[in-house]
């Protein structure tokens, strides 16, 4: 049997020199006896290291070495001795070991990863720093006791956490300090060396009461997450038994109490008026609003109104909203209108100056996770939204008109119209306004061949030209 | 003259909140905290880590939220959660703090909330603040202050922990541009599952108005992240909180709306909020809250849609009732009606089809699924992967073990009992 000693039986990079140690000397777990912190004193120091039989220790998985630092800090204490069982299984012929969970070793391993994990988090959750005055400023300090020895572990989150504060962390084995550039570690502390209260604890004990619901009781719920040991170290924990015997009847007479009337009237807030004349386009817009001809606006976030001056020369129709233009409300912002947005300034035409709606004003999808796939409005859609287009384009009294896609030129030059015949081409509508129709920029990023898009693209920006003649 | 000073000293407050002296901080505090208590969101997760190293501030956030106590109702403390007044000009119906309530007001100055935060925070029993607000004179003006308090805290008091602004849709883009600024997470409630619920219970609120706020809020969040230079917005995201039992919404419509806010507007959280019955209560609104399982179930149906790939017409199919069925969860309610789906062979099936099996986890699964690489999987394993097996075993199958046929999934159908007829309304 071996000995090995351990001065600080939580400290990872000592049990790794003495695993690498042992492992490079081919010394089998069974022989090995480890020997940690106080306990270890009965035999002083390390039985002499066996010479080594290997001049490098084998790789080890990353997995293993975060396992180490995690269970090194459990309060088992066969942690030294069943690491380095893992640690020489790994090494011997097991290296997918920490892949079969239902390994004994594994298991044990994981559960004591875990149990420090919950320490760890509890502590961060259940430490309470009170308040000390001392000679040039404030010290805070927390009485903490922990189930296994993390006070290393989790001080740097403290220090992250309150950097701009000095503070202290006391627990039966270890202490930890920060005086606002230093973290340093002492050694155990007692309950009495910090602080017995703060001022603050009564308003803090007001908020635990008053933000309790007593409608809902959910005591074990309650205890499975702060379980009863950590309530002697917690100032607001007192209140509890007062908080669960009193919940019951104050529901009842919460239900129990008739309905009252109101004492005072406050007056309702008056939402603004929109200043929007009937008959305008601003009215219709606020009609829209809540248009319900068809379903679409069930799922969709809002009616995508055109946008653009009042009394544009030019109205631009395109088919329907996308993704981007039924979250921000507005037509043409997303992937397509940014390439119009570039087509119209290659074809020195000003947006500013037009209107620029849509022949559906509201984006129809299908949910699919999380994206939401754009699907064709049907004839019955289109048909439902016609009357809006008509109103619009009846306030404008624009001079031309321009469709992009298919849908827009169907909806104004009728189910006949063939886009890719008539395309570029102005036309007199019947009440004597000029029209024209051309690709919707969304039909050019749908091209997948290079060439066909830029050459698709040159044609849009020709057709687009076209406009200038009207402003 | 004498009867009058007692009389006004003794009272430190006028019933209707006209304070005619200053109310103590803690009576505040209570009010304050009272009324925001019916939000049932208190997380402080998600967003990109911070820190106080750089600043010699105080707070960090590091990704997952810290539960700092637990009421006597189960819900966690993270957050301080308070309302900046309980005042309000809206009169919703299923609100505590609605304008026609009698509930007695108070109001904290944004430096009494900032104090309040900063002294919580230094004593380790909070992550943060969730500031919430009755309406006070107008939207911009209630959404200013809120504003001011998240602004001061991170600039004057160089503030690094979680702060969660409430946000009101009918505040300036603006104002809610700073919002997002200032705070990691940004809300607005939808209140109710369906237009209908919302325009009889809460009448000044508008469900395009909240679905075209929260449009706004996914475009600014998707912006900041794409852009690493772009400005801060609301890191941690969006969420909402729906109130489950004050109207005749079924869990079905419940459920589709969740699945649509998740869709359209990316949000972090949906939270169902159990009606429940709060003091001085409007006449409309049913005495007696929906039972508290029912909003458990919902949130093990969220869990599902969002963990689990079930869509909610799988969870709620379209035909019955409607409602979940309180007995058995609405996992295991799946796997009774897709008998023929099962048993699953632990060796061999899919993640996604593991995952639907009532009992395993996604951790779980994923343990499975590292260790049939290089082993098979039997019976005594399920137990040192402390799968609860007399749940699971029904279900699957491993190199050892079959389920029984006939009998076993009689005794099954037994348990899956018709959904008890929720009792919404007394």
């Amino acid at each position: 049997m071996l000995g090995v000693r351990l001065d600080d039986a939580s400290d990872a990079e000592a049990w790794r020199a003495k695993a690498r140690a042992l492992l490079l000397a081919e010394v089998d777990p069974s022989q090995v006896e480890w020997l940690a912190g106080p306990d270890g004193g009965l035999f002083g120091s390390d039985d002499a290291m066996p010479e080594p039989r290997h001049a490098q220790a084998p790789a080890v998985p990353r997995d293993f070495l975060s396992l180490v630092n995690s269970v090194l800090a459990h309060s088992d204490p066969r942690r030294h001795a069943t690491l380095y069982r893992m640690l020489w299984r790994l090494t011997h012929g097991e290296r997918n070991l920490l892949a079969i969970a239902t390994d004994d070793d594994v298991a044990w391993a994981h559960t004591c990863v875990k149990q420090v994990n919950r320490d760890m988090h509890k502590m961060k959750a259940f430490v309470r720093f009170r308040e000390l005055p001392v000679d040039d400023g404030t010290v805070y300090v927390a009485w903490f006791e922990p189930d296994h020895d993390i006070v290393t572990r989790v001080a740097p989150f403290f220090v992250r956490r309150f950097t701009g504060m000095r503070w202290s962390l006391l627990t039966p084995s270890r202490s930890a300090h920060w005086d606002g550039t230093t973290l340093s570690f002492g050694p155990g502390a007692k309950r009495g060396d910090a602080p017995s209260g703060d001022a603050l604890e009564d308003l803090w004990r007001t908020y635990y009461a008053s933000i309790f619901n007593p409608a809902r009781l959910k005591v074990d719920a309650m205890r499975r997450e702060m379980p009863v040991k950590y309530w002697k170290n917690l100032p607001e924990a007192r209140l509890i038994p007062e908080l669960v015997r009193d919940a019951l009847p104050r529901m009842q007479a919460m239900v129990e109490k008739q309905p009252t009337v109101p004492r005072k009237k406050v007056t309702p807030l008056q939402k603004a008026a929109v200043d929007a004349p009937e008959g305008s386009l601003a009215a219709l817009r606020k009609q829209a609003k809540d248009c319900r001809h068809c379903d679409l606006w069930k799922p969709a976030t809002q009616t995508v109104f055109g946008s653009g001056p009042a009394d544009a020369r030019i109205v631009v129709i395109g088919e329907q909203p996308g993704d981007q233009e039924d979250l921000a409300g507005r037509p043409f912002i997303g992937p397509a209108g940014k390439l119009f947005d570039r087509a119209l300034e290659e074809a020195g035409v000003d947006r500013a100056a037009l209107y620029v709606t849509n022949a559906v004003k509201h984006f129809k999808f299908e949910p699919r996770g999380k994206r939401r796939l754009h699907k064709r409005a049907n004839a019955e859609e289109q048909a439902a939204c016609r009357p809006w287009l008509a109103a619009e384009i009846d306030r404008i009294r624009p001079e031309a008109i321009i469709c992009l896609g298919a849908m827009a030129a169907q909806a104004v030059f009728g189910a006949s119209f063939r886009l890719m015949a008539q395309r570029g081409q102005w036309l007199d509508l019947p009440d004597g306004r000029r029209a024209m129709a051309t690709v919707h920029p969304s039909y050019l990023l749908r091209l997948t061949d290079e060439k066909a898009r830029e050459e698709g693209y040159a044609d849009f920006v020709r057709d687009l030209r076209l406009l200038r003649n009207f402003l | 003259m004498y009867l009058f000073v007692i009389r006004a000293f003794t009272r430190r407050s006028a019933p209707f909140g006209t304070m005619a002296f200053p109310m103590k901080l803690s009576d505040k505090l209570a009010i304050l905290a009272d009324a925001a208590k019916y939000d049932a969101s208190c997380s402080s997760s998600g967003g990109k880590g911070r820190n106080s190293l750089r600043s010699g501030g105080i707070g960090s956030t590091e990704g997952m939220g810290i539960c700092h106590a637990y009421a006597p109702d189960g819900r966690c403390i993270s957050l301080l959660k308070i309302l900046l007044t309980n005042f309000c000009v809206y009169d919703c119906v299923y609100c505590v703090n609605r304008r026609s309530s009698n509930v007695q007001r108070a109001r904290f100055t944004p430096e009494e909330v900032v104090e309040l935060t900063m002294e919580f925070y230094r004593r380790n029993y909070i992550e943060g603040l969730f500031l919430s607000s009755g309406i006070i004179q107008s939207p911009d003006y209630t959404m200013e202050q809120l504003v001011r308090v998240a602004r001061t805290l991170r600039t004057e008091h160089k503030f690094g922990g979680y702060i969660h602004l409430k946000t009101i849709p009918d505040a300036s883009p603006e104002l809610i541009d700073a919002a997002g600024r200032w705070a990691d997470r940004l809300s607005i409630n939808v209140e109710m599952p369906t237009a209908e619920g919302l325009k009889s219970l809460a009448p000044e609120k508008d469900l395009g108005d909240i679905r075209s706020a929260m449009g706004r809020l996914r475009l600014s969040i998707d912006e900041a992240k794409a852009e690493k230079k772009a400005p801060k917005f609301a890191p941690a995201g969006q969420s909402t909180q729906m109130i489950v039992g004050a109207d005749a919404a079924t869990d079905r419509d419940v459920l589709a709306a969740s699945t649509n806010l998740y869709t359209n507007y990316h949000l972090r959280r949906v939270y169902y909020s159990a009606f429940s019955p709060i003091p001085d209560a409007s006449k409309i609104l049913p005495l007696k809250p929906p039972p508290l399982v029912r909003e458990h179930r919902l949130y093990q149906a969220d869990w599902l849609m969002r963990f689990y790939g079930f869509r909610a017409d799988e969870i709620a199919p379209p035909g019955d009732s409607g409602m979940l069925s309180l007995e058995v969860d609405p996992k295991r309610a799946w796997a009774l009606r897709h008998r023929e789906s099962f048993p699953v062979d632990v060796n061999r099936a899919p993640r996604d089809m593991l995952l639907r099996v009532p009992g395993l986890g996604v951790k779980t699964v994923d343990r499975m699924i590292a260790m049939r690489a290089h082993q098979r999987i039997r019976y005594a394993d399920l137990i040192r992967l402390r799968v609860p097996v007399k749940k699971v075993a029904p279900f699957v199958e491993t190199v050892d073990h079959r389920p029984r046929g006939d009998h076993e999934s009689a005794a099954l159908q037994r348990d899956l009992r018709e959904p008890a007829q929720p009792d919404l309304f007394g």
